[in-house]
């Protein structure tokens, strides 16, 4: 039976950090220490029996297989597609398999892109394609040793299949379970052969999730779920402005609210401790505080978007040259374009639980970063890390808010308060939208000249925050941040003379972080809505324009032309429709999308048809490819129609989704996903459709009206019909 | 004021003493330990925690419990004791609706009280009745296509 389990504490054997092959355009500026490419582990001896020869396998005398995840399940179906591949490798019983969460541990189960534990970028695949199929072979290998062993027979004589070793010529077999404890004396072989693609019988397969079961009947696990004995539940409110301090707090009305059990004042954050959600929060309610808002307490958008524009003017540092656009010849066309903050706004709002006693610290969370969780709690309490105990869970949305401990270091300092009792610290809505990490603003500004109906140069900056000189230091270097000008830097068209350079600015008031599509969703939208400007200045058909100079991608060229030929693109639409296509080579995947709009005399926009054609190499769960796809392009409609956070006296204006919109049933296109087969190696698929669809739709609405729009979210004053 | 009640849950009494404003959400979640109802906004703009009061959908996290002595509240938890709930969470494993699943207990409810009152809804009827359940991973497309085949199958029973 397929079960997700709650996270037990990670087995214990030696390894290097995981070095895995990764295709993609995130490309990283930094060494990671350089170990063998996965390598398999010995395993430190029997462990009653259970045969542990890698930090993600672990076969029991029952053959019940527990596939460690070191990668976390926010939806993306990448649980599924993990042990799918370590199933295949090793030849495992399918449906026998159990999931664990990976603790946090990173010498085990850091992402090897990255170096530390972390899902994101959509890189789970191309990180640990390799090292996961490499771990099933091993396995299967020492497996297969141990039952030549017990026969006596030559390990070429024999097969795998479904957890079981068949010695062909006998027609002997062994279940894994049976030769667990004989496997666990042998030191796992390295360097197994791994399966020809051609023979994978369950990679490749839409096989159903495991976690979606429990998903439907009420009894998945996220980490807002927890309940333990004797638990307590808090809310809390922190400064609504960054940087400002608790004045004054009155507690008198607070304390009275029965269930109340204890009023927490922090500098710079109040919070209310109760017997249940709703005592806490109308103990929160009814506490009176004055707060000194500190030096952000002015901070207005037009402000953020002042700064930003003179920002804007510097050169910037270069990130990327070819040939010299100093040069350029032709036809100049120029623009910018400009993106709002964003909220992740995940269904399941941040929370974390949290007991803190003298000697040590547990915690229950959904997150999308373990191991920097558990540093950065035992930091803050002047602790070792191993006194410290993570336990993930099921993640009710990531979209990057959850690559941030910061929910788990409140409920720490909250429940620090209350020490020995587990307390859950649940966000309002209104908390999660308003003590969010933004997306940046971003200003873009695009020049480039045409010859002949090609781009002969392209000047491009990107202006906006630096969100890797904070998460990942290491990884800004010289003045560049390589997710700021991911996509940017890597634009897929023949381009004689290309110039990048990115401009580092960081607003006032708001905390920036990482959000569903990271840099890729700026340049893109940038790149591709000019490109659009571009072609209609050359007289070209957009596709046809960019067609033309796809020849060093032949990817994304066949990816553009079967979304075309999908889309029914060229044929003709009604008034006011429009057609606009987005072809982007990000995260590793070549993908062109179509979208088809129509916009009303009023400037309503209604999104009628989403096409995508993409190639994302090989695919382990087509199934999750297209839900990911699908997903993600409603994710992307929601942010260029609605998505806007703005500031005004240093606060955020919005609060919950009457004011914070998204996209909702009876708005939603057909959407028609085309999968490439190529047997190229995996690509990622998770983010890939968020940052398709805005500049799709933009151009679509160019298409429909003519006008070309420069900043989201969508202004449909701009779009009006004009009178007559 | 705190009163005791005891309150109908999946056809169990379940006695509980909260203030009587106390929504039957954070009843359910926190009294209760039935963590299957979500919370996502508290103010009946997502639809997460939706449940069935004598065959209603609702939003938990406005309702507050005084006004449901003597009603029957049904839960995700017991959604596949229903036909129709039985239908409905077998076409969405079947169409694999399900990303993260955490508004999946309250669209689950929403469309299970659609067709136990439509059972066979028009697209039209279907915008109607789960537009009030945002998701955020944009599982929409199958949630359409689940309550569909649902509906179908429903169909070939009868």
């Amino acid at each position: 039976m397929n079960s997700v389990a709650d996270t037990t504490p990670g087995t214990v054997s030696r390894r290097g950090l995981l070095k895995g092959a990764f295709a993609g355009s995130f490309v990283l500026a930094f060494h990671l220490p350089s170990g063998a490419a996965s390598e398999p582990e010995v395993a430190a001896g029997k462990l009653d029996g259970n045969f542990v020869p890698n930090a993600f396998i672990r076969i029991d005398r029952t053959g019940t297989t527990t596939l460690v995840m070191p990668q976390v399940e926010m939806g993306q179906g990448i649980y599924t597609s993990i042990a799918m591949i370590l199933a295949e490798e090793l030849d495992a019983d399918f449906s026998r398999v159990v999931l664990r969460h990976a603790p946090p541990d990173e010498k085990h189960y850091a992402n090897p892109t990255f170096g530390v534990q972390v899902t994101g970028n959509s890189n789970s695949i191309r990180a640990f394609w390799t090292p996961l199929r490499s771990a099933g072979a091993s396995a299967r290998a020492t497996l297969v040793q141990a039952a030549a062993a017990r026969w006596n027979v030559a390990a070429g004589e024999c097969s795998t299949a479904s957890g079981h070793v068949i010695h062909g010529p006998s027609g002997r077999k062994l279940a894994y379970g049976a030769l667990a404890e004989a496997a666990a004396a042998l030191a796992p072989v390295k360097n197994a052969p791994l399966k020809e693609p051609s023979r994978f019988t369950l990679v490749g397969k839409p096989l159903k999730r495991l976690d979606t079961p429990g998903k439907v009947n009420g009894a998945a696990v996220f980490g807002i779920d927890t309940m333990l004995p004797g638990m307590k539940f808090a809310t809390v409110a922190a400064s609504p402005v960054v940087g400002g301090k608790v004045r004054r707090v009155d507690e008198q009305a607070a304390r009275k609210v029965p269930g109340v059990r204890k009023v927490v004042v922090l500098d710079d954050l109040v919070a209310c401790i109760a017997d249940h959600m709703w005592a806490a929060k109308k103990g929160l309610e009814a506490l009176k505080t004055d707060w000194d808002d500190g030096p952000n307490g002015q901070v207005s958008t037009q402000q953020m978007w002042d700064e930003l524009r003179a920002a804007s003017r510097q050169e910037g540092v270069l990130a990327k040259s070819v040939g010299d656009t100093s040069k350029a010849r032709g036809m100049r066309h120029e623009a910018a374009y400009e993106l709002p903050l964003l909220a992740h706004a995940t269904m399941e709002p941040m929370n974390c639980t949290a007991r803190v006693n003298a000697d040590g610290c547990e915690i229950w969370i959904g997150t999308q970063v373990i191991a920097r969780v558990q540093q950065t709690v035992a930091a803050l309490l002047r602790m070792p890390a191993e006194k410290v105990t993570v336990h993930n869970h099921l993640l009710g949305g990531g979209f990057g808010r959850r690559l941030e401990p910061d929910m788990a270091l409140t409920a720490v300092r909250v429940a620090q308060q209350y020490p020995g009792v587990p307390v859950k610290v649940v966000w309002t809505r209104e908390e999660d939208i308003q003590q969010d990490i933004y997306r940046p603003m971003y200003r873009d500004i695009v020049s480039a000249t045409l010859v002949d109906g090609r781009i002969d140069s392209f000047d491009y900056k990107v202006c906006g925050s630096s969100i890797l000189a904070r998460w990942l230091p290491p990884a800004f270097q010289k003045g560049i941040d390589i997710d700021a000008v991911d996509s940017a830097v890597d634009m897929p068209y023949d381009l004689p003379n290309l110039r990048v350079a990115y401009v580092r600015s960081e607003p006032k008031a708001v905390r920036t972080g990482f959000w569903r599509g990271v840099g890729c969703n700026n340049n893109v939208f940038a790149i591709e809505c000019f490109m659009d400007e571009l072609a209609r200045k050359a007289g070209k058909d957009p596709v046809a324009f960019r067609a033309a100079m796809l020849g060093g991608n032949p990817r994304l060229k066949a990816a553009l032309e079967l979304a075309a030929q999908k889309s029914g693109w060229g044929q003709p639409t009604g008034k006011r429709s429009g057609r606009g296509v987005c072809a982007q080579p990000s995260f590793g995947s070549f993908m062109a999308t179509v979208v088809e709009a129509e916009v009303d005399t009023q400037g309503e926009v209604k999104v009628h048809r989403v096409t995508c054609a993409v190639d994302t190499g090989i695919a382990v769960n087509p199934d999750t490819i297209v839900a990911q796809l699908e997903g993600g392009l409603i994710f992307g409609l929601s942010a260029a129609l609605y998505g806007n956070i703005s500031v005004k006296n240093g606060r955020i204006e919005q609060s919950n989704f009457h004011d914070y919109q998204v996209l909702r049933m009876n708005q939603v296109p057909r959407i028609d996903v085309h999968l490439i087969r190529s047997g190229e190696a995996p690509g990622g698929i998770g983010e890939t459709g968020t940052t398709a669809a805005p500049p799709a739709l933009r151009n679509a609405i160019f298409a429909a009206t003519g006008v070309a729009l420069a900043r989201l979210p969508i202004d449909r004053k701009l779009l009006a019909a004009k009178k007559a | 004021m705190a009163s005791t009640r005891i309150l109908r849950i999946n056809g169990e009494p379940k006695p509980i003493e909260v203030s009587d404003d106390t929504p039957l959400l954070w009843v359910l979640r926190d009294v209760l330990g039935m963590t299957g109802t979500k919370f996502g906004c508290g103010l009946a703009q997502c639809g997460a925690c939706t449940v069935h009061v004598d065959g209603q959908a609702v939003r938990s996290c406005v309702l507050p419990v005084a006004g449901l002595n003597g009603k029957n509240i049904t839960t995700i938890e017991a959604a596949a004791k229903s036909e129709v709930g039985a239908r409905v969470q077998r076409a969405w494993l079947d169409l694999e609706v399900v990303q993260c699943g955490y508004c999946q207990s309250g669209q689950i409810m929403s469309a299970t009280a659609l067709l136990e009152k439509t059972p066979q809804p028009s697209d039209a009827d279907i915008d109607a009745a789960m537009s009030g359940n945002i998701c955020r991973c944009g599982t929409y497309v199958r949630v359409r296509q689940a309550i569909k085949q649902a509906a179908s199958a429903g169909k070939v029973r009868s």
